[in-house]
């Protein structure tokens, strides 16, 4: 789960291909989000981001977008392994290219007088929002495709970010267009 | 029917056809053992909750049911983790239930608390915690289902004690669709497209081998592998947890593969450009180092877990399936196809093969006046037993000599502890093993090392009367580890030696209830077996004083390819 990742993943600055993204639908029972990252671990994988919420009215089912660093072959091993896991109902492999992703980020950045409206500026050219505001400081979301955040991130390092959270991305399969 | 959650438990297992559970008691599980008196379920009360697990896979692995094991909260729950592990490896069918602190009283570090659905989560096919007394029927049935079906495997429900004493209307899942298991769904027959490819790879290979794992037996398939192997006259090695699958009698058999396997077995895989892999997993201590396996052969794959489908190995024809109907499919594609099932002629295959055969058979030294050979030993039992009797082992040289010198010529006469290597898994698994199949003469041929783990269970066996027979092929020594500290770590022997007679096994058998015999010279060996075969009214234990420096061959060494198998010395010798 390290930022060195991010190198790897497209958009990132080598962009070799290696990141696949799990769409895994699973009982909302308890222990499951448990079940499923223990058989990452055990089986010797590595979660980049997982993102977790109920996906039906009455919460029987919940969806597990789960990004992957894994080359294609172990990758098959993974989504079989994962298979057996008798809460897991599907599983459906996006490629970045067929999928829409979106990720969320929450970050604070100290703020003097003149940054502030840099900041703000900035937000706004993004498509984010200020979501707080202190004597010195700001808390602004931005939500978009990871690659957006991904330079968002970057046009923040000349700022104090005071702390940054991201969601992880959640994904779903592009549509066709007939 | 109103039913409190104990009977309903009770009553669930007596639903599931469960003859017989093994277990001990403990506070968390107390309320679910009262019932338990008024059942037709018969109990075994253990000595240790180790002993349960392996006593219902012994049952498991004769019968071909689910063996069922119980015990409480923490530490009983902890005891049985081992066989739960034990079962995975080798998918072994069992249903454990475990005691649990009220469910109020779950994650505040309660008497015997202890997160066994957590700790087991890696080692089961599935587990549940109960938290309503509802779900008790559901949740068994459940169980029962997971634990049987596809691949099969060991599965826990935790289950509170507050939930054990609340009530419930008793009610009975009648569908599988009652199970409420949305994402479970056991496969069974293969792919007809790729079982017509299996059987066009067959039909053109010079040089196959059918690879016969575990899975056969699960698949209750040794009587459609035989077909299929006579209608292809196709040579058959069967693997540690195959023996029995395919008779060793047979001309066609060429024994056990892997690390201690039979040199022809080994080498025949090795040269082979065709694998049949059935119910087989490419295990590490059958191919050697991977790179260097059958580099000729092309792979089809038959596995109930697609996951095992390149797992290892990547297949040519990968296919998922129950064998015993993916076989059946075979052979009904070959009946289809019009042309001979085998299209190239395999004589010269054979005439190889039976040249490995003559050149380097089972061999070990014979040398009159010296100590035990405990290669010995096995011949004189097998000879001395009927040939359905059921052979018990534990892990280590004992379980090698054991597979190589016993003839299997049926099925589920061999129970041992694959995958894991559990030492200790002997003496309880025969028990279970002798509860599952009363009519048969149940062998364990244990290590002293091993014996000393769970002998213990023998007092149970006495106390309920289940006969066993226990050779202990006391070499007083971790004898595999004394093995590979003399071959690969210049005969520095560290912390493997154990004394010949401390414990006196003879005196231990007999505290124990046994009938406790000795044989410390070759000629004591044929009366001390004709003595424990005419005792069948109490558990025996043989102390047979074998040769400390004997060692298991062939042998590949950890990490090499089969082609730098080793065989005995005598044989290098006259080999040069």
């Amino acid at each position: 789960m390290s930022p060195a990742h991010l190198s790897a993943l497209p958009g990132g600055k080598s962009g070799k291909p290696r990141h696949h993204i799990l769409s895994v639908l699973v009982e909302n029972k308890a222990g499951v989000l448990s079940r499923v990252a223990g058989l990452f671990s055990r089986r010797g994988f590595n979660i980049y981001s997982l993102a977790v919420a109920p996906t039906d009215e009455n919460e029987h089912f919940s969806r597990i977008t789960i990004v992957v660093d894994v080359e294609s072959a172990p990758l098959e091993q993974v989504i079989m392994q994962l298979d057996k896991l008798v809460n897991v109902v599907s599983i459906g492999e996006l490629s970045p290219s067929e999928a829409v992703e979106r990720e969320l980020l929450l970050v604070t950045v100290d703020v003097g007088p003149t940054e502030r409206s840099q900041v703000i500026q900035l937000v706004g050219v993004f498509g984010g929002e200020v979501v707080s505001v202190g004597a010195d400081r700001i808390t602004v979301m931005l939500a978009g495709r990871p690659e957006k955040i991904d330079d968002f991130e970057g046009l923040l390092e000349s700022y104090t970010v005071v702390e940054l959270q991201r969601t992880g991305r959640v994904a779903l399969p592009k549509l066709e267009r007939h | 029917m109103q039913l409190t959650g104990a009977q309903a438990l009770i009553k669930s297992l007596e639903m599931q056809g469960v003859d017989v559970m093994f277990g001990l008691p403990g506070g968390a599980i107390l309320p679910v053992y009262d019932p338990i008196i008024d059942s037709s379920i018969r109990h075994i009360l253990v000595r240790h909750e180790q002993g349960a697990g392996h006593m219902a896979e012994g049952y498991a692995m004769v019968t071909g049911k689910p063996g069922v094991a119980m015990v409480t909260s923490g530490p009983g729950a902890t005891n049985i983790v081992t066989p739960l592990a034990n079962a995975y490896m080798d998918s072994t069918p069992l249903v454990v239930v475990s005691g649990q602190v009220a469910t109020g009283s779950i994650g505040t570090d309660a008497f015997q608390e202890c997160d066994i659905t957590g700790v087991t989560m890696g080692i089961t096919k599935h587990n549940w915690l109960i938290k309503d007394v509802d779900d008790i029927p559901r949740v068994v049935a459940a169980a029962f289902h997971v634990a049987t079906t596809g691949r099969p495997g060991p599965v826990l429900i935790d289950f509170p004690k507050d939930i054990a004493n609340a009530s419930m209307e008793w009610y009975w899942p009648t569908s599988v669709d009652d199970l409420d298991l949305p994402g479970y769904h056991p496969l069974t027959v293969g792919d007809p497209g790729l079982v017509r490819q299996a059987a066009e790879l067959i039909r053109t290979a010079h040089r196959p081998v059918l690879y016969v794992g575990g899975g056969v037996l699960k698949a209750r398939a040794a009587e459609a592998l035989r077909v299929l192997a006579e209608r292809t006259g196709i040579p058959v090695v069967t693997t540690l947890m195959a023996r029995g699958a395919f008779p060793d009698s047979h001309p066609q058999c060429l024994g056990m593969p892997g690390m201690h396997g039979h040199y022809t077995a080994v080498t025949a895989m090795q040269r082979s450009d065709l694998l049949i892999s059935l119910g087989a997993r490419f295990d590490d201590r059958v191919t050697g180092k991977i790179s260097a396996f059958a580099p000729e052969a092309k792979i089809i794959h038959v596995d109930i877990d697609p996951a095992e489908l390149g797992k290892v190995r990547k297949a040519d024809v990968g296919i998922a399936g129950d064998c015993r109907l993916v076989v059946e499919e075979l052979l009904s594609a070959m009946d289809a196809g019009g042309e001979a099932p085998v299209a190239q002629d395999l004589t010269p295959w054979w005439r190889q093969i039976h040249a490995w055969q003559e050149q380097f058979p089972l061999y070990y030294d014979h040398a009159e006046g010296g100590a035990i050979k405990p290669q010995m030993v096995v011949e004189q039992l097998r000879d001395a037993a009927p040939s359905d009797a059921i052979v018990v082992a534990g892990v280590g040289q004992h379980q090698m000599w054991a597979s190589q010198y016993w003839q299997f010529d049926y099925p589920y006469t061999w129970v041992n502890s694959g995958g894991a290597g559990t030492m200790g898994f002997a003496v309880p698994a025969s028990i279970g093993a002798k509860v599952g199949r009363p009519d048969r003469t149940v062998w364990a041929i244990d290590g002293d090392g091993c014996f000393q783990m769970t002998a213990q269970e023998l007092v149970t066996a006495t106390a309920e009367q289940i006969p066993v027979k226990i050779a202990i092929l006391n070499n007083a020594y971790l004898g595999m580890v004394r093995q590979w500290q003399e071959m690969f770590y210049e005969e520095r022997y560290s912390e493997v030696y154990l004394s010949p007679d401390l414990p006196d096994y003879v005196k231990w058998a007999e505290a124990m209830g046994c009938v406790g015999i000795r044989a410390e010279s070759p000629e004591d060996v044929g009366p001390a077996i004709e003595k424990a075969n005419s005792i069948d009214d109490r558990p025996v234990v043989v102390d047979f004083r074998t040769d400390a420096f004997e060692k298991v061959f062939p042998m590949v060494a950890a990490g090499q390819s089969n082609d730098d198998i080793v065989v005995h010395p005598d044989q290098e010798a006259q080999a040069r």
